[in-house]
């Protein structure tokens, strides 16, 4: 086993080379999986038995809500490695995952309204999951305000890793206690929205929706990553290649 | 057609969601390449500025 | 630089034997002879500067009056808020004085003299948030009967608001100074502080006002106890690391 992938992954220049030629590889069959998707949730897959046609908002919401959390975790993990390692490189894929964690964190909090809306009758339920999405929301807000607090790239970077490590440590502690808080509250009667068992039809544009949005997520990270990798080399004579292209 | 579009009576919940996040997706885009546009623009500022740019 | 120049540092230089006094005689690990000395230098820097002690606890009776005064003065429906009311001020309040945990010792040098002295930084960290705690959260917690009463709680539920409120604002000193170590160095920090703090103090809050909610209505409150103690406990083994890496972040 050689590690030279890994010290590889460490080298900028490599690096932005590398995620140039990555990006489509993810952004096509990102693109053919959503638009597949989207075709399958909103005209092949039967109206639900109990809610109808609402029931398709699940092909928006539950991709959107999956992004905000597995964008966070990778954020952590990213922002640790980074810790520990001390990789740039690290650190700017943590940077680069902040802005796209937060717009899905709000599609998910405003199509969970939308759903709301008509299954509960009121936009807004302090339900679990929402409560959850909504403080994810803040986490997201706060590592972005942190990081444009530091004027110093290096700071900032490590700064906001430590903030990324406490807040991925939290997220299973603040959704116990919401989860708890919620039982005590409210009478178990509300509608549900759990699904007991989908039909294929509904299954599988869902399943590429997931993965369509992942793949989506990659591509995205990719772009923005070469961003950071440039911005925080300062005098590197690969820049002149790259600029000059 | 337009039967497609009433969504069963849930167009006004099932358009906006759908609205809103393929917003979301959109401007990511927007949003990602404008970042690295911008990345470009200020290395190459730096490097001009120690006459060595292009 | 006049006698009244740089009061931390020269209050440092007095402080230092006294409290050197006052652990001579024990033969603790060096580490925590370190903390003890920091504890006691932060304790006797607050108490020469009385008046920014007093300000958290006017805050919190501040906060707690305004509800009479934007709900109703109707003590049956005071009694069945007090228990957000009292946590919600109590967050604030300790809010309202993190602000202030590093943010001198940062500007004179004290924290920098902290990380080179070759002491855990860990340990000393961990020191002034315990100065912290006494100097907010217990006051704070003492505090927290008068407000109850004046909101028409019984005298019944008064040990049981201490405990929870004693043992909450442990936790919530403890996840405030990861954040005021974060934006150590940031100009008008505060929003920004409260935005990284509270989202980490949820949990704190919601089992803080759940055990005082069963204070006042006679319930059975050890669960939400327990529950706040073992965050209590969580935060004081990770907390003061999390603070102490970023308070050596901030000084790089």
């Amino acid at each position: 086993m050689t590690w030279t992938w890994f010290h590889r992954l460490g080298s900028p220049p490599y690096v932005y080379t590398l995620a140039a030629r990555l990006t489509p590889w993810f952004a096509w069959p990102a693109a053919l999986l959503i638009i597949g998707g989207l075709w399958g949730g909103l005209v092949l897959a039967p109206p639900d038995y109990q809610q109808g046609d609402g029931f398709r908002i699940i092909y928006v919401h539950a991709p959107s809500a999956w992004m905000s959390l597995m964008v966070y975790t990778t954020m952590a993990v990213a922002a640790a490695v980074g810790l520990i390692w001390r990789i740039k490189v690290a650190h700017a894929v943590a940077a680069s995952c902040a802005p796209i964690g937060a717009s899905f964190t709000f599609a998910a909090l405003v199509t969970g309204a939308l759903w709301g809306e008509p299954m509960w009758g009121t936009y807004w339920e302090w339900d679990p999951r929402l409560t959850s999405e909504l403080i994810l929301l803040f986490l997201y807000l706060g590592y972005m305000g942190l990081r444009a607090g530091l004027e110093d790239t290096q700071r900032a970077d490590r700064a906001s890793a430590v903030l990324a490590v406490v807040g991925v440590v939290n997220v299973p502690i603040i959704h116990y206690s919401v989860t708890w808080w919620n039982s005590l509250h409210q009478a178990p009667s509300v509608m549900r929205l759990a699904k007991p068992t989908m039909a294929a039809s509904m299954l599988v544009p869902l399943l590429m929706m997931l993965l369509g949005f992942t793949l989506f997520f990659g591509a995205v990270l990719l772009v923005r990553l070469r961003g950071e990798v440039l911005s925080r080399e300062r005098s590197a004579s690969w820049i002149r290649e790259i600029v000059k292209a | 057609m337009s039967q497609f579009f009433e969504m069963g009576g849930y167009a006004a919940f099932v358009w906006p969601a759908y609205a809103v996040t393929l917003a979301a997706i959109v401007l990511n885009i927007v949003w990602a390449r404008r970042a690295l546009a911008r990345s470009r623009e200020e290395a190459r500022r730096r490097l001009s500025m120690r006459g060595e740019g292009p | 630089m006049s006698a009244y120049g740089s009061p931390a540092t020269g209050v440092a230089v007095q402080a230092a034997p006294v409290a050197r006094q006052a652990w001579a005689g024990s033969r603790q690990a060096p580490m925590l002879e370190a903390a003890g000395l920091a504890l006691a230098r932060d304790l006797q820097l607050a108490f020469r500067k009385r008046g920014q002690l007093v300000q958290p606890l006017a805050f919190f009776a501040m906060v707690t009056m305004l509800f009479p005064l934007a709900i109703s003065p109707e003590l049956a429906r005071l009694r069945e808020i007090a228990p957000g009311v009292l946590w919600a001020g109590a967050l604030l309040a300790s809010l309202l004085a993190l602000e202030f945990l590093f943010r001198d010792d940062a500007y004179d040098g004290t924290l920098e003299q902290y990380a080179l002295s070759g002491q855990s930084l860990t340990w000393l960290i961990f020191a002034k948030t315990a100065a912290h705690w006494l100097l907010t959260g217990l006051p704070l917690a003492l505090m927290a009967p008068l407000a109850a009463l004046s909101l028409g709680v019984s005298a019944a539920a008064v040990p049981g608001i201490v405990a929870s409120v004693a043992v909450g604002s442990v936790a919530l000193s403890l996840i405030g100074s990861i954040g005021a170590a974060l934006t150590l160095g940031i100009k008008r920090s505060g929003a920004l502080l409260s935005l990284l703090t509270l989202p980490l103090s949820l949990p704190v809050l919601i089992f803080g006002a759940r055990a005082t909610q069963l204070a006042i209505t006679g319930g059975p409150l050890l669960a939400p106890l327990e529950l706040l103690a073992a965050l209590a406990v969580l935060g004081v083994t990770l907390a003061p690391l999390a603070a102490a890496a970023a308070v050596r972040i901030s000084l790089e």
